[in-house]
């Protein structure tokens, strides 16, 4: 069989909570058939495949009951980040808008995968995160905002229940994660932005309305805004054409994944990304200028700068969304262990 | 109005076509046709034996239940009416009601029901709490390890609803609710825009069926 060495760590207080279990799996984990039954790829051999403890799990766990009030929290702010509107957020997200079921889901970047590889090196601010600052990146970019501070109490509940997804997991894997981030489809030869549009209207227009602007209804969050200036920045990793393949491949529509050929996910991806959204806070002041910055590292897979629909160039403004040009995240452009990587290239 | 039924045909409408039209016809109301809830009250005459003077409708064991319209958004209202009129919604008891009406009746009666406050429903009581508990994670987180996708998160802040297309079910009767969940899994219901619907409700079990409607049952929707 396959699967049969596929390494199961499961967390879950019918089994051994807390224990890494490296099992034989001879059958998958229920969770797990459902994906394959709605077309997700089955774990490859040797791929670590986590099964997350659920809120369920934690009420029955023995933790202080302090602990499990903090993760609650977490729980709760992953869920509902809105209730930080206009100090840590300045759109119209939650976590999880993009990270589905509560941040568990494989195959939408489930985020325990980040409590058991980091710290690590991540190009993205070309040094070593670690879990909160991973979490940091996620608001100043995706959440178009500025992250509570390292250690505050937002951020230690935020962690936490990271964490706590995480449990049962080993501690800087060797195998790949089964169902990590956004696996993109394979990318077809050409791509068609009216094509994509004609999708969008027909699949997705119901929730997010055809302008992309989402749904709120009496100031109360419904569906996200794909685009738009109640969107994330240009700066967060949605922007990348290729992750906002995956992204809709894997997880929409809503309640239907894999349910639109590669080739439908890739238009209506492109079409998205040729849309207006708050400028990238890394923005030098000109387009170009940071185009050339962080192509190397980023915008090449994203449509930053590039000609848009109607002819002009995309992401040319500072239109800074609901955040204005007052806020700016404080966690953007810090470097850090600067002179380990001095001795490191010294070497 | 019986002129524009086309019975025949209905069974290969499918849900994606449905929705088209009734975009069409919503959108066409909007400008020719409004609703005037004083006109709805008289219009509504032949209803009031099912669903109730007050629009509860009501909870019936082991039987047809009839549904509650009021508070019902006005638009998802008349969108049902013309869907059973053109036989994109099956119903054997609302059939002939349905085609009492013409298209200014059917925004009439929609702009009545949907003005009047939210009724309490049936239907939750005398269910055990485990089940109950099963019915609240349903319906406010889902269970992503099925692939149910929360209730929550289509038909809006305490599921009760969400634009037009996503229709209040809080406080919605029990009876009611588990006979659609079963009609869309037989696929006797197909009336949803893109099936949207239709996957949730395949997805689950008898027991994700009689939790979740005992919950959302035993919700009270507070009028503004
Ligand atoms: C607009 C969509 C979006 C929103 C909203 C969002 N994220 Fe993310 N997140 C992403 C993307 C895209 C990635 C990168 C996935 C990849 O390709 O690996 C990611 C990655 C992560 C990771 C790393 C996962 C891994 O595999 O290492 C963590 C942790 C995370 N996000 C936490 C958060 C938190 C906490 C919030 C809310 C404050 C949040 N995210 C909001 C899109 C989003
Ligand atoms: C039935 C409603 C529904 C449909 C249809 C739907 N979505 Fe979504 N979408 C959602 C919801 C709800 C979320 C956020 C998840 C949550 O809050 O639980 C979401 C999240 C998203 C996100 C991430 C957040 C953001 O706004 O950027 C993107 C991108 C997205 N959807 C794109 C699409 C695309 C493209 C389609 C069509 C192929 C589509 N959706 C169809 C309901 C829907
Ligand atoms: C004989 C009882 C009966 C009468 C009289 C009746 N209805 Fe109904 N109605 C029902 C039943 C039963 C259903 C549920 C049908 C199903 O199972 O699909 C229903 C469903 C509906 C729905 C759909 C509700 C929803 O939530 O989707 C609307 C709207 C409606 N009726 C309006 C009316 C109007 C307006 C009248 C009067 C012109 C009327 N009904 C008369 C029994 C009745
Ligand atoms: C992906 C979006 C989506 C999700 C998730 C969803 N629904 Fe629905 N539901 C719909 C749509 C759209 C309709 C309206 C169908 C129509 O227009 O006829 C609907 C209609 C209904 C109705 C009929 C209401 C009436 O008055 O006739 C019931 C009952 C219902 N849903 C129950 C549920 C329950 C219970 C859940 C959670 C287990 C759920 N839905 C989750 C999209 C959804």
């Amino acid at each position: 069989m396959k699967q049969s060495r596929t390494t199961l760590a499961v967390a879950s207080t019918t089994l051994i909570a807390g224990v890494s279990l490296a099992v034989s799996a001879d059958t998958l984990h229920p969770a797990v058939e459902t994906l394959v039954g709605l077309g997700y790829p089955a774990p490859q051999e040797d791929e670590l495949v986590h099964i997350p403890p659920t809120m369920a799990d934690l009420e029955a766990s023995d933790m202080h009951p302090e602990t499990k009030a903090v993760i609650r929290r977490g729980h709760d702010l992953f869920t509902n980040t809105q209730q930080l509107r206009g100090e840590n957020v300045h759109n119209d997200m939650n976590c999880s808008s993009c990270h589905l079921g509560e941040g568990r889901q494989p195959f939408s970047a489930p985020v325990w995968a980040a409590a058991v590889t980091l710290p690590d090196y991540r190009g993205k601010n070309d040094h070593v995160n670690n879990l909160e600052e991973r979490i940091a990146g996620c608001f100043a970019y995706s959440m178009n905002g500025t992250p509570p501070e390292y250690g505050s109490d937002d951020m230690l509940a935020l962690t936490a229940y990271h964490q706590w997804l995480a449990k049962g997991a080993p501690m800087y894997p060797d195998q790949p994660i089964y169902g990590r981030g956004f696996p993109p489809p394979e990318r077809p030869d050409e791509l068609s932005y009216a094509s994509g549009e004609a999708l969008y209207m027909e699949n997705c227009a119901i929730c997010h309305s055809e302008d992309g602007s989402g749904l709120y209804q009496d100031g109360e969050y419904i569906f996200p805004p794909p685009w738009g200036d109640g969107s994330n920045n240009w700066g967060a990793g949605l922007v990348r054409v290729f992750t906002a393949a995956g992204f809709i491949k894997n997880n929409m529509p809503l309640g239907q994944p894999n349910s639109l050929s590669d080739q439908e996910a890739w238009d209506i991806a492109y079409y998205m990304s040729s849309q207006e959204r708050p400028q990238d806070p890394r923005y030098t002041g000109d387009v170009a200028e940071t185009l050339e910055r962080f192509g190397p590292t980023f915008h090449r897979h994203s449509l930053y700068g590039q000609e848009g629909p109607d002819g002009e160039i995309l992401a040319d403004h500072a239109n800074w969304g609901e955040k204005g040009d007052e806020i700016t995240p404080w966690n953007v452009g810090v470097p850090r262990f600067e002179a380990l990587k001095e001795a490191l290239e010294a070497q | 109005m019986n002129g524009k039924r086309f019975m025949g045909t209905s069974k290969r409408i499918t849900g994606g076509l449905g929705l088209l039209l009734g975009v069409g016809l919503a959108a066409g109301q909007a400008v020719a046709l409004e609703g005037d809830a004083e006109r709805g009250q008289a219009a509504a005459g032949t209803c009031v034996a099912c669903h109730q003077a007050d629009g509860s409708g009501m909870n019936v064991p082991g039987g047809e239940s009839w549904p509650r319209l009021a508070g019902m958004d006005a638009d998802y209202i008349a969108k049902q009416l013309h869907d059973f009129q053109e036989g994109r919604r099956q119903s054997a008891s609302m059939l002939p009601f349905a085609n009492m009406l013409d298209d200014q009746q059917i925004v009439d009666v929609a702009a009545y029901y949907s003005e009047m406050p939210v009724t309490e429903a049936q239907g939750g009581d005398d269910v055990d709490d485990a089940l109950l508990a099963r019915g609240e994670k349903l319906a406010l987180r889902g269970d992503w390890d099925a692939y149910i996708v929360s209730c929550m998160s289509c038909h809006g802040p305490r599921n009760e609803g969400a634009g037009s297309d996503f229709p209040g079910i809080s406080s919605q009767h029990a009876g009611y609710i588990e006979s659609q969940l079963r009609a869309w899994q037989a696929d006797e219901r197909r009336n949803d825009p893109q099936n949207l619907m239709g996957a949730v409700a395949k997805r689950m079990s008898d027991e994700d069926i009689r939790a979740v409607s005992a919950w959302l049952a035993s919700q009270s929707v507070a009028s503004e």
